[in-house]
C-alpha cells in the first residue's frame, strides 16, 4: 500500500463547499481522515454537515453522520435553514445517521475493559447501507466525556479512524479547543488520530466576531497557508472567501465608459475603463453622492444595468437628491436598470456583506456597481476584515468586468486623507479627489483626477459647481496652491505667470538672448 | 458482543457466574452478536462491546465491559441487595 502511495499523487476530494477547494487546492484528501477544530461556536458542526450535504447535492456521493452530541432530530431541525433536508435524504437512502448521543436518562457502568467495536459495526453498516462516500464525526471529544477509561477511548477512536480508512471513505472529524489559539484540541490526542488537520476560529475583535478557517496539515499534499476568511450564509452554509485566489488574474480592457458627466470623462481621458475601479474621495458634502447618481444615470443611459449599494442614506434620501439634480431613480428602477440596496451596515459582519453583494450581483448582472460609501462599512469591522472585503470585493467585480465606484469620505472638510484610502488606493485604478477650497470668504469646491491607471488625464485642480442639473466643471484654480494640503494660498497671477514660465521650455527657448538675465 | 472474541467470552463466562451465584439462577439472558445484526446495535444504541442491558425488571440499566468487577456489575444492574449473597465482596478471579 505504501508503494502504491509513492508512485501515484494523492487524489484529493472535491468537497463543494463554496471556495473552500481553493484553499485546499482541490479539496480534502481522498480516503483520508481530516481534523476540524474549533472552540464552541465556531461552526464545526455545519462544516461537518456542509461536507455531507454538498456531497449528495452536488457531487452524488452519499454520506454519514455520527453525532456523539446533539440528537439526530435536533440536527434535523437546527441544518434545514441550510436548505439541507436530511428526512428527504434519508428517505431516499443517501443519508444515514448513527446516533451516538448521550441519553442523559440512561446510566452505564463500566465493568472491566470493553472496546467501541460495536459504534464500529454500526459505521460499517450504515456507510454500507447508504454506499456512502463521506462520513463525518462530531465530534471526538464528546467520546471522550461518555466513557471513564480515556486511555480506551483514545486507542478505540484510532481504531475507528484506521477503519474508516480501509472503508475507502473520506471523513471528517471535529474536535472541541478551549482557546483560539492554543493546544489544537482538548484531549491532545484528536489530531494524531487523523491526516490532515484545519482550525476554524471564531475570535472577538474590536467588538466584532470574525471567522477563519486554517489548514495547518495536509499530509502529503498541497495547501492554502495562514487563516483565511470565511462565513456561514442561510440557505447555503459554509461559504470561504479566499483572497489569494483572487489575485490579479483580472484582463485589463481598453473600452472606455462614461462617468455620466461629459466634462469629468474629458478630464479623465474619454472616461472610465470599462473593468476599472475607480475613488472618489471627499469631506462630507462635497459632491461624492452626486458624482455616484451621475454615474448610475451614464449607465441607464447607455442602457447598462447599474447597481447602487447605499451605506449612508435612506432610499428616500437618495431618490429626493437624484430628482434635485434631475434624475429620476424611480424610473430607472421600473426600467430595470436600476438596483438600490439601502441598509445600516452594522445589520451584517464585512464577511456576510462581501457574501450577500456577490449574490446581488449574479443575480442582477450589473455592468456598474456604486458603493456610497466605504467609510461607513469601515466601522463594521476591523482594519483586517475591512481590507480583506475592499480586496474581496475590487477583485470579485473586475472579474466580472464590472466598473465600480466607492466614495470615501475624509474626516477633515479641507485636505486630508483618510484610513481608507490608505488600505485602498493601491486597489483602485483612479482616484478622483473632491476638495473644499476657501476663497475669500467662500467655500468653493474642487475636483481632480490624482491617478488614472493606464491613460492620460488631466491634472489640474478644477473648480466645479452644483446645481440642480447636477455637476458643472469650471476652470482651474490657477492661482491657488496648497489645496491638497488642506490650506490653499492665494499667489497673485504675476508670480504664478513666472512659475510657469520656468517650467515651459519653449518660451524660454524662444525668448530673445538679450531678455535672459 | 463483537464476534467471538476473548473479551466476549470472558463478559459472558462472568455474567453467567453472576447470574447463577447472586441471582439464583432467576434470569433470562439473550446474546447478541452486533456483527451478525448491527441494527439491534442501531436501535439500542450501543456503543461499547460487550455491553450488558437489563430490562427486566426497571428501570432499564446498562453496564459494559467484561464484567470482572461483580460489584460494580450488581450495582449497575441494580438488582436488589437481599438478593445478594454475603461472599459478594470476595473479588472475582481472573481466569
Amino acid at each position: 500500500m505504501i508503494e502504491q502511495a509513492e508512485q501515484q499523487p494523492l487524489q484529493k476530494l472535491v468537497t463543494g463547499i463554496p471556495s473552500f477547494d481553493v484553499i485546499a487546492k482541490g479539496g480534502l484528501p481522498k480516503n483520508r481522515t481530516t481534523l476540524v477544530s474549533g472552540t464552541a461556536g465556531s461552526g464545526k458542526t455545519v462544516f461537518a454537515m456542509h461536507f455531507i450535504a454538498a456531497g449528495i447535492q452536488d457531487a452524488n456521493e452519499n454520506g454519514v453522520f455520527i453525532t456523539f452530541e446533539e440528537s439526530p432530530a435536533d440536527i434535523r431541525q437546527n441544518v434545514h435553514g441550510f436548505g439541507w433536508d436530511i428526512k428527504k435524504w434519508e428517505r431516499e437512502g443517501k443519508f444515514a445517521f448513527v446516533d451516538a448521543s448521550p441519553e442523559p436518562d440512561l446510566e452505564t457502568v463500566e465493568s472491566g475493559s470493553f472496546d467501541l467495536s460495536a459504534l464500529l459495526a454500526r459505521v460499517q453498516n450504515a456507510v454500507k447501507k447508504v454506499n456512502a462516500k463521506r462520513v463525518s464525526v462530531d465530534s471526538l471529544g464528546a467520546v471522550f466525556s461518555q466513557f471513564s477509561d480515556q486511555a480506551t477511548v483514545r486507542r478505540e477512536l484510532y481504531r475507528i479512524a484506521i477503519a474508516l480508512k480501509q472503508m475507502g471513505v473520506t471523513a471528517l472529524l471535529t474536535a472541541e479547543r478551549a482557546n483560539d489559539y492554543g493546544p489544537i484540541a482538548r484531549f491532545g490526542v484528536e489530531e494524531f488520530i487523523a491526516d490532515n488537520v484545519m482550525v476554524l476560529r471564531n475570535v472577538l475583535e474590536a467588538e466584532n466576531r470574525r471567522r477563519t478557517i486554517e489548514i495547518l496539515k495536509f499530509r502529503g499534499t498541497d495547501h492554502q497557508k495562514g487563516e483565511i476568511p470565511f462565513t456561514i450564509v442561510p440557505g447555503t452554509g459554509i461559504v470561504v472567501i479566499p483572497m489569494s485566489a483572487m489575485q490579479l488574474r483580472q484582463k485589463s480592457s481598453n473600452i472606455r465608459i462614461s462617468s455620466g458627466n461629459p466634462e469629468l470623462d474629458a478630464m479623465c481621458g474619454g472616461g472610465f475603463f470599462r473593468d476599472s475601479v475607480i475613488l472618489i474621495s471627499g469631506a462630507t458634502g462635497t459632491g461624492k453622492t452626486l458624482t455616484v447618481t451621475q454615474f448610475l444615470q451614464g449607465g441607464a443611459a447607455a442602457g447598462e444595468r447599474c447597481l447602487l449599494l447605499a451605506f449612508e442614506e435612506s432610499r428616500e434620501q437618495l431618490f429626493r437628491n437624484a430628482i434635485g439634480w434631475g434624475i429620476d431613480f424611480e424610473k430607472m428602477e421600473n426600467e430595470g436598470s436600476l438596483r438600490v440596496i439601502c441598509d445600516y451596515p452594522e445589520v451584517a459582519g464585512l464577511e456576510d456583506w462581501l457574501v450577500s453583494i456577490q449574490k446581488t450581483v449574479n443575480e442582477f448582472k450589473p455592468k456598474r456597481v456604486a458603493l456610497d460609501s466605504l467609510s461607513a462599512l469601515e466601522r463594521v469591522g476591523t482594519d483586517k476584515s475591512f481590507r480583506e472585503f475592499v480586496i474581496g470585493f475590487t477583485s470579485f467585480i473586475k472579474h466580472q468586468e464590472i466598473t465600480g465606484l466607492f466614495t470615501s469620505t475624509t474626516p477633515n472638510l479641507m485636505g486630508g486623507p483618510s484610513i481608507t484610502e490608505a488600505h485602498i488606493s493601491t486597489l483602485t485604478d483612479s482616484i478622483i479627489l473632491l476638495r473644499y477650497v476657501e476663497m475669500f470668504g467662500e467655500m468653493k469646491r474642487g475636483i481632480t483626477v490624482l491617478k488614472m491607471r493606464g491613460s492620460i488625464h488631466d491634472k489640474e485642480i478644477r473648480e466645479f459647481t452644483i446645481d440642480h442639473a447636477g455637476m458643472h466643471l469650471g476652470r482651474a484654480f490657477r492661482n491657488v496652491t496648497g489645496i491638497l494640503a488642506g490650506a490653499p494660498v492665494h499667489v497673485s497671477p504675476s508670480d504664478v505667470e513666472r512659475i510657469w514660465e520656468l517650467f515651459d521650455e519653449e518660451k524660454r527657448l524662444h525668448k530673445p538672448a538679450g531678455d535672459d538675465s | 458482543m463483537t464476534g467471538k472474541t476473548p473479551r466476549a467470552e470472558l463478559a459472558i463466562a462472568n455474567l453467567r457466574r453472576i447470574c447463577e451465584e447472586d441471582l439464583r439462577g432467576q434470569y433470562e439472558l439473550q446474546i447478541i452478536d452486533v456483527l451478525e445484526n448491527p441494527q439491534l446495535a442501531e436501535d439500542d444504541k450501543i456503543l461499547a462491546t460487550p455491553t450488558l442491558i437489563k430490562r427486566l425488571p426497571p428501570p432499564l440499566r446498562r453496564v459494559i465491559g467484561d464484567l470482572s468487577d461483580k460489584e460494580k456489575v450488581l450495582l449497575g444492574l441494580e438488582v436488589r441487595p437481599d438478593l445478594l449473597n454475603a461472599d459478594s465482596s470476595e473479588p472475582v478471579e481472573d481466569p
